[in-house]
């Protein structure tokens, strides 16, 4: 049944097997997208027709490769901003979510604690146009009484980093509570006993300790935001991100372009995320 | 003493942490839902507040079978990623040797933090007519002629477990390795067989991991749009769809606020 008791060999063969097939199913899509990204044909399909670099480094008159294909390099940068803007602002509040719900007592805690883990259910959609319908109020609101418009709260770069900070940030909470839970309060006590204030402890004790959960954080905030559709759908200005272009074009029909990105993108996650195990492994030692 | 002078002295750091905790709830949740409830209640045409956009989703029988439809599936969906989950997660955690857990945790972790839409991308170029599977099987002449894999319901059904498995996964793992060994090993002992290890303690004990990978997995599943969109059949529409329909392409926000909304009378 489990490690330390003698199983069947046909019981632990079986269940590899089921693991193995599960294994294959997650990674099946991902392995053969890779792998097209490197086929000298038209299509993102079989049959092989050789080897070839042109879906990143291609110039015309056929292929345009990623390097050369000015849409989506624009939908990467566009996402990169967003998502290093999300990541900034959701790991610093997060940050101080974590510290509020773990450190400090207040009425209506458990109210306000339900409304943070909230967005985890909410519907990206729904998000989304809840937002929209909001600013847009709020937009109509300013131009009728003080004549002022605010780009910002119109579909645009701001509106998308809003949306999406909105259940980043509560995903950074978790992140950072997880570790703050665990620590050990006698350490500040010891602090203060020694003359530290507040802040003086907070920065130097307790957010050092927090360090690789707020680093961890920003990490997962980063990549959440950088692959978000269902929000950013409805929040989106003239400045497509890089999961909005690449809908467009899967649906309209495509080249091994978006074959090309996927590699990149699966080669620099799967990058990150072995430094993550090897750091989380070095920590433990 | 001391106490009392610690009360009276305004918390700094308890306001330093409030204000921007309540501005993110309250600017980006709270007031924007109750905006959605508002304008769900109007009409474009008439003054005041009224219910009938709502009364058009029960009137017009494509929307509320649409929401049934999609709200059926999103239970399917949400039992068959659980079935798969509980094994997979009880390998990891009490199976597998301890030294390749790390591994294969991050083996699974991966899929999720690649972008659905490269995800969803894969099963179109694997599944299509003209993909990688009818190309192996007419290769091997399992197939006389290529067979459209997309575009129907069951391949937007696996699209879905597989695009949403990992908020399954994640949860039971971290209830499920606190589970003492020794209570397996103790049933194991007196005689117990499998299932019912399974289901007197196995599964009580993961309860609240299944709990809440199970209502995380539904609402995920039936706020997708991505999935159901580029997967499903031509002929039937996701929920989600119908709300971007009526808010992007009718521009009828009223009635999208209103479905919006919709999507909470099934938690409740």
């Amino acid at each position: 049944m489990i490690r330390t008791l003698p199983n069947s060999k046909a019981y632990i063969t079986g269940y590899k097997l089921f693991i193995a097939i599960f294994f294959v199913f997650l990674f099946s899509p991902l392995v053969i997208t890779m792998i097209l990204a490197f086929n000298n044909s038209m299509f993102p399909s079989l049959p092989w027709k050789g080897f070839t670099l042109d879906w990143f480094f291609g110039n015309g008159p056929e292929k345009f490769g990623l390097f050369h294909d000015s849409i989506n390099l624009r939908g990467i940068a566009n996402s990169f901003k967003v998502a290093v803007t999300v990541s900034l602002l959701a790991t610093t509040v997060g940050t101080m979510a974590a510290f509020l719900f773990e450190q400090e007592d207040f009425k209506f805690k458990g109210a306000l604690y339900f409304l943070m883990i909230a967005p985890l259910v909410i519907p990206g959609v729904i998000l989304g146009i809840s937002i929209l319908l909001f600013t847009n109020a709020i937009s109509i609101f300013l131009d009728d009484t003080f004549g002022i418009y605010i780009k910002a709260l119109s579909p645009s770069f701001w509106l998308v980093v809003m949306g999406q900070f909105s259940f980043i940030a509560t995903i950074v909470t978790m992140i950072v509570s997880a570790r703050l839970r665990k620590f050990d309060r006698t350490l500040e006590e010891a602090a203060f006993n020694l003359g530290a204030n507040k802040f003086e402890v907070i920065w130097f004790i307790t957010l050092k300790y927090l360090r690789p959960s707020i680093i961890g954080g920003a990490a997962i905030a980063f990549l959440m935001s950088f692959e978000n559709f269902n929000t950013t759908l409805f929040l989106i200005g003239a400045d497509s991100t890089l999961p909005i272009n690449l809908y467009q074009q899967v649906r309209d029909g495509s080249t091994p372009v978006i074959n090309a990105i996927a590699f990149l993108l699966i080669i620099s996650v799967s990058t990150v995320a072995v430094i993550n195990l090897y750091a989380g492994k070095k920590q433990e030692e | 003493m001391q106490t009392k002078s610690k009360k009276r002295k305004i918390r700094w750091s308890f306001i330093i942490f409030f204000i921007p905790v309540a501005l993110w709830l309250l600017l980006l949740i709270v007031l924007p839902h109750l905006e959605l409830l508002r304008i769900s209640l109007t009409s474009s045409s008439a003054k005041g507040f009224t219910l009938a956009n709502y009364a058009a989703f029960f009137k017009e029988p494509i929307y509320w079978l649409t929401f049934v439809r999609t709200a059926l599936y999103s239970i399917l969906v949400t039992v068959i990623v659980l079935v798969v989950s509980l094994p997979v997660a009880f390998y990891i955690t009490k199976v597998s040797k301890i030294k390749t857990q790390g591994l294969l945790m991050v083996l699974i972790l991966v899929p999720f933090w690649v972008s659905e839409m490269i995800r969803v991308y894969g099963w179109m170029i694997l599944l299509r007519e003209s993909g990688v599977i009818n190309a192996i099987m007419l290769k091997l002449g399992l197939f006389h002629k290529p067979i459209e894999m997309l575009y129907n319901d069951a391949t937007m059904i696996m699209g879905l477990v597989y695009t949403s498995m990992l908020f399954m996964i994640v949860p039971i793992i971290g209830v499920m390795g606190s589970l003492d060994d020794s209570l397996i090993e103790a049933a194991h002992d007196l005689g117990a067989k499998k299932t019912a290890i399974w289901k007197e303690i196995i599964i009580p004990y993961c309860m609240p991991g299944i709990m809440s990978g199970s209502i995380i997995v539904f609402m995920l599943v039936l706020g997708s749009y991505l999935t159901p969109k580029l997967m499903g059949g031509k002929n039937a529409l996701w929920f989600t769809e119908q709300i971007y329909n009526q808010m992007i392409v009718y521009f009828n926000w009223e009635q999208g606020s209103a479905f919006g909304f919709s999507c909470y009378y099934f938690l409740l």
